[in-house]
């Protein structure tokens, strides 16, 4: 009944790659991230934009697309396909670190606290407090104590990523742990667990080889929706000075930016919104097909 | 169950006390001061005046026993006088607020009607879009139903409100002039054209929210119902000759339900705190609007009540939570 | 006959005319909006500028001052002065008269009592009264009669018309405030919020942060005023949002404050709904240079302290290099269009009071680089960035968070970087930088960076107490807790001399010879203030509202008694 208990014809992980590469949709999550990446850390070596001076660049300000400008420019003659590929360097790093930290640590205290019964009520609790941690002056207060520091110590624009990262963080993996161990209390009760156990399996094993594999999906789910919102969220830290300096674009500060010429000049929001909404896309559907593959009674079929 | 229910409750009054220090150091640690507002024209010596007379120079200690006081027993005091005319709370301070000086009780009360009608409505109508699309999408996996929905919510949460709440406001306001902007607090309902008017207003703010709200859920439902789907005790369900209609709607969902519970239950005490950005654009003066604008005003007595009503909420939600759990699944006990 | 016929007739249209124009409560409802929400209607007891307007609607002083800067009588008959003999010979006093029969919106008659008890209210240390500073240097008011207000000062007073004059000092009613005095002032919930004026309108309903409602007054002393039965204000949101409400949607006549981008400006614009209207006071966009050390190698409590003198903004070639490179009105067309224009000025008006220094306006490039050049500063290692003695040219340049802004931003560091300065940005939350609080590394006070840009203006048309700012007493320290507003820690002996004999000259012309020279040693002179831009305030009002004449120098709203509708 449960996979361990079967004999393995072919290794886990290969079945896994398999059913994952057969799924279509998590394919075509993968080329399009794969691409975006691309996009970012190739782009600016192979688009370099012309250097104007400041009155010349002004002449051109807020003009369409055109073979000079494949993007436009924007209020300033700055050219929008260079600002696109320097933004998605900074948004996709920090959207993918952010969502991993939270989504592990969030597992993690979920985990914890929904297969140990004498760890659920502290660490539940601590969850509802951060849960109500008013979110704007808890990062005024890390911006406060912790920017000048980290700054010294690993310079400005690392310590401001890592500042970053660290703020989303440490503010979004409560949803996760709710939900991971509502999860974990109703499998924990389950025959294959309770047969596990019954068996003397020790609880590393039946938390790894039981309860994680079946939590996938909704943590999936919370990986998808973390990685727009740590997009996002960087964009509102940069309000409150705890970004990176404003002379660095991002994707959030850019459709930000670009929101008071919406009606002007369309195009301002429309790539930056494309940008998210493409990131945001490839990841579900590469949760998808890491789900699916992950799910021995899809994988058998 | 019961004695389950009962003994968190109790716990929960620890956790809050230690929770509202928690957040009361935290506020008033952050920068800044009531007087950020303040035009720079006024001099430095008058600020500190202003400060002495909102006792905003008093040590953390004393604001925070005030505070406590002021909260657990003038404001209920001031209430039940309200009710039985009695005079328990006369002469004593009620919770001022810094910015607008008036009793925050009296703001929140000004503002609760609006939070729960338009925020509790965007999250209602979430709900019910997120359900049935979620289950549908589930059950015919990679139809083109469920590829629609996958789209409709991606585009859903990687869209900020703010950016879909001005395309909504250019589209339906201004070039359709359709809806209003500017949602009128003033406004009574007491025939079939205000009735309308209320309507009218609602529904730019409703449909921002709605969205957000409803791609979030929707993927939940989605993904747990998935992985139901597969189950040993579904097939047995349909072998027995059961409905499909049966089969999913009872067996399947019943047990999807506990994430989705999860998330909504999240999600309740989001709409006391109100949806500060969907909130300040459309100018609906909710909960939300206020707690910004006073984190903004450094308004410490303000911030402190609202952030721990909102953690009460957070606290009691989570519990009701726990509950359904129990009832959802029984096998699932506490101890 | 006919001749006399025509002639009544016309008197007689002459004399109906106003009447017929202008008919008390005739025209409905008038909706403003500001992108602020108004949080309490007592100027007293608030600093914001969006409760000062909301109120100068209910709450009147003695004179108020017009569109060009000139006193206009509000409750006074007529304006004192030293030729009518209504300001003492020696400016020690001035005498207020109240019009005759003047009522409060509740009936009741306004006396010389309630002047008396407002500056008793706003001078009690206890009560936080963020206009002190109106009422600074007055010994005493006192009721001569029922309708006559003496204020004598302490000492010679050569401005006179601070106390009572303006939105931010009006009459309170004694009977609705006598319990209010003190430490007593901030639980007053209800006369804060809905206090008895003696305006055109007063207030009928008020939820906090969000509506004002006003009706009419009854008792408004021009019996044909307003031509409104009533008014909303109506706040929250943004500029865009309330520039749109008025320019696009139409659901409002007037929204305050609505700086917007220019294209955005010209596109509402052209939908022809309302029209944008601005006017300029003294608030200038600047560049405040760092005249300290703010290295983060020197310890607490000596950054950014006049003990360490800046080592690269302390010469006056590199400050004068550095403005020099900026081109102010690249700066006007991408941030403020018609709502700017380049400056050289602190005090840029009014125009009686504003030096004719226009030498930074053109962009000298070549004369930058020249003085770095001279100054020692050269490029000796090649790397585009000048140095000398092996020390980097590298400057951090900060603001708040804010669109237009950061756009300066980029492009002053452009400019800079053309002229071999390293630039580093930074943007601060507003909340933070302009909060003053001492524990906070980012307040425009510590000024814990090279440069720093912000906005600031003169509450008074008279520049006096504003030039006072940069006297070397006000450099903020961590001994006074770093609150002072000579931010740049300019300290020059000639300049507090000048300044104190500002302070005793009485002559207007010569005040204002005074005022002009101050304004250039800390501009032209020094190179300390780099003034950018000169900001108006702006405003938008739909066609369909007629008489808002906007007015930089007292309440936006100062003459809405006199505003109706276009039909």
């Amino acid at each position: 009944m449960t996979d361990a208990a079967m004999p393995k014809p072919v290794s886990q992980n290969r079945a896994i790659w398999q059913q994952f590469r057969s799924h279509k949709g998590a394919v075509f999550g993968l080329i399009v991230l794969g691409l975006l990446i691309l996009f970012v850390l190739i782009g600016p070596l192979v688009w370099v934009p012309e250097k104007l001076k400041v009155a010349e660049a002004i002449r051109l300000k807020n003009q369409g697309p055109s073979l000079r400008f494949p993007l436009g420019t924007d209020q300033l003659g700055r050219d929008m396909l260079s600002r696109m590929m320097l933004a998605g360097r900074i948004s996709l790093a920090v959207g993918l670190v952010a969502m991993l930290i939270a989504i592990v640590f969030g597992t993690l205290i979920g985990v914890v606290a929904g297969y140990y019964r004498r760890f659920e009520g502290p660490l539940m609790r601590l969850t509802d407090m951060f849960l109500a941690l008013p979110l704007i002056p808890l990062l005024l207060v890390l911006v406060m104590l912790f920017r000048d520091r980290i700054a010294s110590v690993i310079g400005p624009e690392l310590g401001a990523f890592a500042l970053i990262v660290f703020a989303i963080g440490i503010t979004s993996w409560m949803a996760t742990a709710r939900i991971v161990r509502g999860e974990v209390l109703t499998l924990k009760e389950r025959e294959y667990v309770l047969a596990a156990r019954s068996i003397g399996a020790r609880p590393r094993r039946i938390i790894l080889r039981h309860i994680l594999p079946n939590v996938v999906s909704p943590v999936m789910v919370a990986a998808t929706l973390g990685v727009a919102e740590a997009i996002i969220t960087e964009s509102v830290l940069s309000f409150l000075g705890l970004g990176f300096p404003p002379d660095f674009p991002t994707w959030g500060r850019l459709l930000f930016d670009g929101l008071q010429y919406m009606q002007v000049y369309p195009e301002r929001v429309i790539w930056p919104g494309l940008a998210i909404s493409l990131t945001v896309l490839s990841v579900n559907y590469i949760g998808d097909g890491l789900r699916d593959a992950l799910d021995p009674r899809i994988r058998g079929r | 169950m019961l004695t389950f229910t009962l003994r968190r409750l109790l716990l929960a009054i620890p956790t809050l006390l230690a929770i509202s220090l928690v957040i009361f150091l935290l506020v008033d640690l952050a920068p800044g001061s009531p007087m950020s507002e303040i035009p720079l024209t006024v001099p430095p010596d008058v600020r500190q005046r202003m400060i002495e007379a909102l006792g905003a120079d008093q040590p953390v200690i004393v604001r925070y026993v005030l505070w406590l006081r002021q909260f657990f027993w003038v404001e209920p005091a001031t209430l039940f006088d309200g009710w039985f005319g009695t005079t328990w709370a006369e002469g004593e301070q009620r919770i001022l607020s810094w910015q607008s000086r008036s009793p925050v009780f009296t703001i929140i009360g000004q503002r609760l009607p609006q939070t729960l009608t338009v925020i509790g409505t965007a999250y209602l109508v979430g709900i019910l879009i997120a359900l049935p699309i979620g289950i549908y999408s589930a059950y015919r996996q990679y139809s083109l139903f469920d590829q629609g929905g996958t789209l409709f919510a991606m585009i859903g949460f990687s869209v900020p409100t703010f950016f879909s709440g001005t395309l909504f406001i250019i589209i339906f306001a201004v070039w359709l002039g359709w809806f209003p902007t500017k949602y009128d607090t003033q406004l009574v309902v007491n025939d079939w054209d205000s009735f309308i008017k209320q309507i009218q207003q609602m529904a730019l703010p409703v449909m921002t929210l709605g969205l957000a709200n409803a791609a979030a859920i929707s993927r939940y439902m989605r993904s747990s119902m998935l992985d139901n789907m597969g189950m040993d005790y579904v097939r047995t369900a349909r072998a027995k000759g059961l409905s499909e209609r049966t089969v999913v709607l009872k067996h399947v969902l019943r047990n999807s339900l506990i994430p989705v519970v999860t998330v909504i239950a999240l999600g309740i005490p989001a709409i006391f705190g109100g949806a500060i950005i969907t909130e300040n654009l459309f100018g609906v003066n909710g909960i939300g609007a206020a707690l910004i604008g006073a984190i903004h005003a450094n308004d410490i007595p303000m911030v402190q009540t609202l952030a721990f009503i909102f953690a009460v909420l957070i606290v009691l939600f989570n519990l009701i939570a726990d509950v359904l759990y129990g009832l959802l699944d029984p096998r699932i006990r506490y101890d | 006959m006919k001749l006399r016929t025509a002639l009544l007739g016309a008197a007689a249209v002459l004399a109906w005319a106003p009447a017929a124009f202008a008919e008390r409560g005739t025209d409905g409802e008038v909706k403003l909006t500001f992108p602020q929400a108004v949080s309490i209607m007592n100027p007293y007891l608030s600093g914001g500028t969006k409760d000062i307007w909301a109120s100068s609607m209910v709450l009147e002083p003695m004179a108020g001052i017009d569109p060009d800067g000139n006193l206009i009588t509000k409750l006074a008959v007529e304006i004192p002065t030293v030729d009518n003999g209504g300001v003492s010979a020696d400016m020690t006093s001035i005498t207020w008269k109240l019009q005759p029969g003047l009522k409060w919106s509740d009936g009741t008659p306004v006396t010389a009592d309630d002047a008396v008890f407002t500056w008793q209210y706003c001078t009690d240390p206890a009560g936080g009264c963020s206009q002190a500073t109106k009422y600074e240097g007055v010994a005493s008011v006192e009721a001569v009669d029922p309708s006559t207000i003496k204020v004598t000062f302490s000492g010679p007073k050569p401005n006179p018309y601070t106390a009572f004059v303006g939105a931010l000092s009006p009459v309170l009613q004694k009977a609705q405030f006598a319990a209010c005095l003190g430490a007593a002032a901030p639980t007053c919930t209800d006369q804060n919020n809905m206090p008895i004026g003696t305006g055109p309108f007063k207030v009928t309903g008020f939820t906090v942060n969000d509506t004002v409602s006003m009706a009419m007054n009854e008792n408004y002393r021009d019996p044909a005023k307003p031509a409104f039965a009533s008014a909303v204000i109506k706040g929250g949101g943004d500029a865009e949002s309330s520039a749109r409400a008025v320019m696009e949607t139409g659901e409002f006549d007037y929204a305050w404050n609505t700086q917007i981008p220019p294209d955005s400006q010209a596109a509402m614009s052209a939908a022809g709904k309302g029209q944008f209207v601005v006017a300029f006071g003294t608030l200038v966009e600047r560049l405040e240079m760092n005249t300290t050390d703010p290295s983060a190698d020197l310890p607490e409590g000596e950054r950014s302290t006049a003990k360490h003198p800046h080592p690269i903004l302390s010469d006056i070639k590199v400050r004068t290099a550095l403005s020099k490179a900026i081109d102010r009105s690249i700066l006007v067309e991408v941030g403020y269009g018609a709502g700017g224009k380049p400056t050289c000025n602190v005090i840029p008006g009014p125009e009686a009071w504003a030096s004719d220094n226009e030498g930074c306006i053109a962009q000298d490039m070549p004369g930058a680089m020249a003085l770095l050049d001279e100054a020692g500063w050269k490029d000796s290692d090649g790397d585009g960035i000048r140095d000398k003695d092996g020390k980097k040219l590298s400057i951090l340049y900060q603001t708040t968070v804010n669109p237009i802004r950061q756009d300066f931003q980029a492009l002053i560091k452009d400019w800079w970087t053309e002229l071999g300065v390293e630039v580093e940005l930074k943007a601060i939350d507003p909340g933070v930088f302009f909060g003053g609080d001492p524990g906070s590394p980012d307040t425009f006070q510590k000024f814990y960076a090279d440069v720093e840009m912000y906005a600031n203006n003169s509450d008074n048309p008279d520049p006096e107490t504003y030039l006072g700012q940069y006297q070397c007493k006000n450099a903020p320290t961590p001994e006074n807790g770093w609150q002072g507003e000579n931010i740049n820690r300019f300290c020059d002996p000639m300049y507090d001399e000048l300044h104190a004999k500002l302070t005793q000259t009485t002559d207007v012309a010569e005040r204002q010879a005074i005022a002009k020279q101050l304004n250039d040693m800390v501009t032209k002179d020094s190179m300390i203030v780099v003034p950018l831009v000169h900001r108006g305030t702006l405003s938008a009002h739909s066609n369909a509202l007629g008489g808002v004449a906007i007015n930089a120098w007292d309440s936006e709203l100062w003459n809405v008694a006199d505003w109706f509708r276009v039909k």
